[in-house]
C-alpha cells in the first residue's frame, strides 16, 4: 500500500504522489517512511529524498533543509528548495559552503543558537557538494 | 466660449490620455493573473505549515519556555506596525487606505499609552507616512523596479521583525495590507503575527486517537519553524498585497479610460457647436452683406 508524498517549497507544490516508500534525512538520521507509520514531525537536514517503488528507487531529489509531517497515509516534506538529484550543481553546492563557512567564521560563539545555524548550513552545504559528487 | 483650435489641442490630449490609461489597464491585468497564480501556488506550503504548527503548539501549550515567537513577550506595550503598499500609484484608493488604516491604528494605540513603531514596505506608504508619523517610522523597504517577489524577500522582513523581538525592541507585530477579494475590492486587514493568533476552534488533525512525535524535541522544531511560519504570513500578505494593487489599477484604470471617453464626447458635442455657430454667424454676415447691397 503507498503512502501519499507531498514536497512542497514556499513558492509552490513540488511534488505530489504516491509512493512504496521515500527515505528523509532526518535531522537525527535517514528515515523510511512507509504507509502506517506512526505520526510524526522531523526536522530535516540538507541531504537526499530518495523516492521507492517496490524496491527500486524511482526518482532522488535534493533538499536543503525543512520539515516533515508523517502521518499513517501521508508524508509531507516542507522544503526550501527540492532540487532532483541530476541538476544538483556542485559549483553551486560549493559556493554555498563556502558561504557558510564565512558565516560560521563571523557567527558569535557565544550563541548557541546562531552557532547551530551556520554549523547545520554548512552541514546542508556539504550534503549538497557530495549530492552532486 | 474657448476657440475652436484650443478645442481641438484639448479633444487629442483627452485621447492620447485616454490611450495611455486603456494600455495600463491591459498591463494590469495581465500582471493581476500573473500575481494570483503566484499567490495560488503559495498557499499549498501556507496551509499545511499551519497544520503542523498547530501540533506543535498544541503540545507546548502552557508551557513556560514557549518561545516568544508565539506567546509574545508577556507584554503589550511596544506595538510594531507593517504596513504593506505598492511602490507605484495610480492605483485608486489602493495606498491611501493602508496609510489611513496605519495611522488610525497608531494614534489609537498611542492613545493607549503604547509605543508604536512602523515599518513601510512599499514606497507610497512611505510616503504617506512619512508625512504625519514620521518619527514612528523605524525603517523601509521597497521593491521598486523588482519584477516579481520571492519568498526571500519576505524571508528577510521575518529575520528583520524576529530579531526586533529577540531583543525586546518589540512587543506585538501586526500586519496591515490590502487583502485581494476580487477585482474590484481590496479589504484592508489588520493580521497580528506576533503574538501567534489562537488557532480556530474545531479544526484538527484527525490522528485516530494518536498524538505526534517530534524528532529532534518540540522546542528544537518549534525554534525553525516559526521563523519560517513568520516569514510565509509576510510572504502571503505580500502576494495577496501585489495582486490587489494590480486589481485596483485594473478597476481605476478602466474608470480612468471611461471618464476620458466622456469628457471626449462632451468636447466634441461643444466643439461642433462652436463651429456650427461660426458658419451661421458668416452665413448671416454674407446674408445681410447682399441685402445692403
Amino acid at each position: 500500500m503507498p503512502t501519499n508524498l507531498e514536497i512542497v517549497s514556499p513558492e509552490k507544490l513540488l511534488l505530489s504522489r504516491p509512493v512504496d516508500m521515500v527515505v528523509i534525512p532526518g535531522s537525527e538520521g535517514d528515515m523510511g517512511v512507509m504507509e502506517g507509520h506512526s505520526p510524526m514531525i522531523v526536522m530535516l537536514r540538507g541531504g537526499t529524498i530518495d523516492l521507492y517503488e517496490g524496491d527500486r528507487v524511482t526518482e532522488r531529489l535534493f533538499v536543503d533543509a525543512g520539515f516533515a509531517e508523517i502521518t499513517p497515509e501521508r508524508c509531507t516534506v516542507l522544503a526550501n528548495t527540492a532540487i532532483p538529484l541530476a541538476e544538483v550543481n556542485k559549483a553551486e553546492g560549493e559556493r554555498r559552503l563556502a558561504e557558510a563557512e564565512a558565516a560560521y567564521e563571523a557567527a558569535d560563539k557565544s550563541d548557541v543558537a546562531a552557532e547551530d545555524s551556520a554549523l547545520d548550513a554548512i552541514q546542508s552545504g556539504r550534503a549538497m557538494v557530495e549530492a552532486a559528487g | 466660449m474657448p476657440s475652436l483650435k484650443a478645442l481641438r489641442t484639448r479633444i487629442n490630449s483627452v485621447k492620447s490620455t485616454q490611450k495611455i490609461t486603456s494600455a495600463m489597464k491591459m498591463v494590469a491585468a495581465s500582471k493581476l493573473r500573473r500575481a494570483q497564480q503566484q499567490a495560488e501556488a503559495a498557499r499549498p506550503y501556507a496551509e499545511r505549515m499551519d497544520r503542523m504548527l498547530r501540533a506543535l503548539a498544541a503540545s507546548v501549550a502552557g508551557s513556560p519556555t514557549a518561545p516568544p515567537l508565539l506567546v509574545g513577550t508577556g507584554q503589550d506595550k511596544v506595538h510594531l506596525l507593517i504596513a504593506v503598499t505598492a511602490d507605484r500609484g495610480l492605483a485608486g484608493a489602493f495606498n491611501s487606505n493602508v496609510g489611513r488604516a496605519t495611522r488610525n491604528l497608531a494614534r489609537r494605540l498611542e492613545s493607549e499609552g503604547k509605543t508604536v513603531k512602523i515599518l513601510a514596505v512599499g514606497r507610497k506608504g512611505r510616503d504617506y507616512l512619512r508625512r504625519e508619523l514620521s518619527s514612528r517610522i523605524i525603517g523601509d523597504i521597497s521593491y521598486a523596479g523588482k519584477r516579481r517577489i520571492d519568498f526571500g524577500d519576505a524571508q528577510e522582513i521575518g529575520v528583520r521583525v524576529a530579531a526586533m523581538l529577540a531583543a525586546n525592541e518589540i512587543d506585538v507585530a501586526t500586519i496591515i495590507y490590502n487583502r485581494f477579494q476580487s477585482v474590484i475590492a481590496q479589504v484592508v486587514t489588520e493580521q497580528q503575527i506576533i503574538p501567534a493568533p489562537p488557532p480556530p476552534e474545531g479544526e484538527s488533525v484527525d490522528l485516530g486517537g494518536a498524538t505526534y512525535e517530534f524528532e529532534p524535541d518540540e522546542e528544537t522544531i518549534l525554534a525553525k519553524l516559526l521563523p519560517q511560519a513568520l516569514a510565509i504570513q509576510m510572504y502571503r500578505s505580500l502576494l495577496e498585497s501585489a495582486a490587489g494593487e494590480h486589481g485596483a489599477r485594473m478597476t481605476s484604470m478602466d474608470n480612468a479610460t471611461r471618464n476620458a471617453g466622456d469628457m471626449i464626447k462632451r468636447l466634441s458635442q461643444n466643439y461642433n457647436r462652436a463651429r456650427q455657430a461660426n458658419i451661421t454667424k458668416e452665413l448671416i454676415e454674407i446674408i445681410s452683406g447682399a441685402e445692403a447691397v
